[in-house]
């Protein structure tokens, strides 16, 4: 009884995930026998030095690849055995990601990549403008930029941006990698607020990706990683 | 993905990239547009000398001397002389469902009238000769069996003969022009036949046989024997019927015959056969500038989707299946293959007017060539637009996001 309620609250679980690159006859392992679960509402940070595996790690939870061995579930629901399409659809409804480099489409604006998502999703167009701009409001980015092209703002704008991007469909689990490596301290403060406050008031999970323990801080919990392999500290 | 969101992801990719759709379309639209104008020439030609072929006559079967058949040398058409006027005479009598049979004595000169003058065919030749030629008369009259009878020298003439000696929209009639010296009235003007070429029958001079064997030739021999069969059924057994009883009267047999023969039909045929192979040929030419069209929309589709990697991994990151990226990379091959299909069908449209405009060969737009024309171009756009598209939506959505 207690066993499955526990499991019931688990967004995240991984058990004993390991990942392996194969280029060529260069075999690299990535991750070693990983194992740690989430609860909804939760707001964990995932902390480790460059190259320690978190990034992959991230596409592995977020059902953007798949682990080499070992199982995964969401949800309750193992992901990995879906095939592309069924992981798409998930992607599509359960997950919002903040990638480490923000992958905004070029030339397109502000309100467009933001919009994107609910285009896949098959939002009704109607309804669309709305759930961008709370989204946009939300990430803290000022009206006046909203129509501008992507590649005409800041770094810290476009950070915002890919933020917005990740919460207008209204994801249970938002995946942030390094959502403040290129913002200065002030505004990666302000960035900070924004998803502890959506973590507090919309009830999202949030896994924030990062190497420096000052921001790791801010999370209820967090995870170490070293060389692969999970740590108690670093 | 819906679809209203398909069309509006095309066409914001098909304008962000204007230059490039722009040679794109180019491709297509170069290709397409010289399909169709060349087909449209190849058509047109091979119309007009059917029907060039077709005004010289109504079920016409045309005897000339010459070897059919010679061993050696053959000699030139019409250089030996071997039909007579008195062939002629028989033809008329002895072969049943012919309408009419005329001679033609024909030969080249200048022809003055006052300070002008023009160099032309003259064909002196019997009444029959309008029937067999479909020949209408503009003004006065065509040549009467007195006229040829009492050797009167009276002259038809042509309408290109009547701008050249007379100058466009003057009355010729009952003017006196001169040929090889002997003064001919003119008692008539034939109407315009149209055709182009050297032997159109609007640049010549008609005049009596019995004058024309008097002053040109002095002899008996005529220049080809035109007959008219009643039917087009009837063609080649009149033909036959004539081949027999010339080779009888000349006392040849079938290998040794000292003329020619041939129906209209047959020259129709040949003819535009000819033209037909010429059609094929500008096709074929025009076909490979649409394949080089085809191949720059492949090339342009598989940059767009190496340069758009990282996109693409970002839409399936974010939810896009495979068919949503397939769709996509498809929509805009296809966009851009038909807007240049329709553009090239316009412009080949418009070149082909211009040509016939201009350059005085007539053209023909054929819907088949359409339909080729834009079938190829939507071919292309499915299959090289299908194969790099297919490619995109196969890509780890890792891998993608990672290219460089
Ligand atoms: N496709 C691949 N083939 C081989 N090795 C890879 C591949 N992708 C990642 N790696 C390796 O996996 C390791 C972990 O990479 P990852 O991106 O997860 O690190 P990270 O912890 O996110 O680092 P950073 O803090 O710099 O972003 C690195 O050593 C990297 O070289
Ligand atoms: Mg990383």
């Amino acid at each position: 009884m207690h066993k499955k309620n526990q499991s019931a609250d688990e967004v995240i679980s991984c058990r004993n995930i390991n990942k392996i690159y194969q280029t060529g006859d260069v075999v690299t392992q990535v991750l070693f026998d990983v194992s740690f679960s989430i609860k909804k509402g939760e707001f964990v940070a995932i902390t480790g030095p460059s190259g320690s595996g978190k990034s992959t790690i991230m596409h592995i939870i977020g059902a953007l690849d798949s682990p080499s061995s070992g199982s995964y579930s969401l949800d309750g629901q193992d992901v990995s055995q879906l095939s592309d399409d069924e992981l798409a659809d998930i992607r599509k409804n359960k997950i919002g990601f903040v990638f480490q480099s923000f992958n905004l489409l070029k030339r397109t604006s502000v309100l467009r990549n933001v919009i994107l998502p609910l285009v896949y999703a098959e939002v009704p167009a109607g309804e669309r403008h709305q759930l961008a701009a709370k989204a946009l409001r939300a990430a803290g980015l000022d009206e006046d930029r909203w129509q501008h092209l992507s590649n005409q703002l800041s770094g810290g704008q476009m950070q915002r941006v890919a933020i917005a991007r990740a919460l207008v469909n209204n994801p249970a689990i938002i995946l942030a990698d390094e959502p403040t490596g290129n913002l200065d301290t002030k505004t990666g403060e302000i960035v900070l607020e924004t998803f502890r406050r959506l973590n507090k008031e919309e009830g999202h999970t949030i896994v924030l990706i990062t190497h420096e323990a000052d921001v790791a801080a801010h999370a209820d919990r967090i995870i170490y990683i070293k060389d692969g392999r999970l740590a108690d500290n670093l | 993905m819906m679809i209203k969101d398909l069309y509006q992801e095309t066409i914001s990719a098909v304008t962000a990239n204007k230059a490039r759709s722009g040679l794109t379309i180019l491709g297509i639209v170069i290709g397409i547009a010289s399909v169709i104008a060349l087909i449209a020439v190849g058509q047109g030609t091979q119309d007009s000398i059917k029907s060039s072929i077709q005004s010289i006559g109504s079920n016409l079967i045309m005897i000339m001397p010459g070897a059919q058949r010679s061993g050696g040398v053959s000699s030139g058409m019409g250089s030996a002389q071997s039909l007579t006027l008195d062939d002629v005479t028989a033809i008329g009598k002895e072969i049943s469902g012919i309408k009419a049979v005329a001679p033609e004595i024909s030969k080249r000169y200048q022809v003055v009238y006052g300070s002008s003058n023009t160099n032309t065919s003259v064909v002196g030749t019997d009444v029959s000769y309008q029937q067999i030629r479909s020949l209408e008369i503009e003004a006065g009259v065509f040549l009467s069996a007195e006229d040829i009878n009492a050797s009167r020298k009276v002259a038809v003439i042509g309408p290109t003969v009547r701008d050249d000696l007379f100058g466009e929209d003057a009355d010729p009639i009952g003017k006196t022009i001169k040929v090889n010296n002997i003064n001919f009235k003119v008692v008539g003007m034939t109407k315009s036949k149209g055709g182009t070429g050297t032997s159109t029958q609007d640049d010549q001079i008609t005049v009596p046989y019995t004058v024309a064997q008097k002053y040109f030739t002095n002899n008996k021999y005529v220049s080809t024997i035109s007959v008219s069969a009643e039917s087009e059924d009837d063609l080649s057994l009149v033909q036959e019927q004539i081949t027999a009883l010339l080779l009888d009267r000349h006392g040849k047999t079938e290998d040794e015959a000292d003329f020619r023969i041939m129906n209209q039909a047959d020259i129709v045929s040949a003819a535009s056969s000819i033209a037909g192979t010429l059609t094929m040929l500008l096709a074929a030419i025009a076909g490979i500038s649409l394949i080089v069209g085809g191949i720059g929309i492949m090339n342009m589709m598989l940059t767009n989707v190496t340069e758009r990697t990282r996109e693409i991994g970002l839409r399936k990151a974010i939810g896009a299946k495979k068919n949503d990226i397939s769709n996509q990379f498809l929509a805009e091959s296809i966009t851009l293959t038909f807007l240049g299909g329709l553009i090239g069908i316009a412009l080949g449209w418009a070149i082909a007017w211009g040509i016939s405009q201009f350059a005085s060969l007539s053209t023909n737009v054929s819907w088949s060539s359409i339909f080729l024309a834009f079938g190829v171009s939507a071919a292309i756009g499915i299959i090289f637009g299908y194969y790099p598209a297919r490619r995109a939506a196969k890509l780890n959505p890792i891998d993608a996001l990672r290219y460089e």
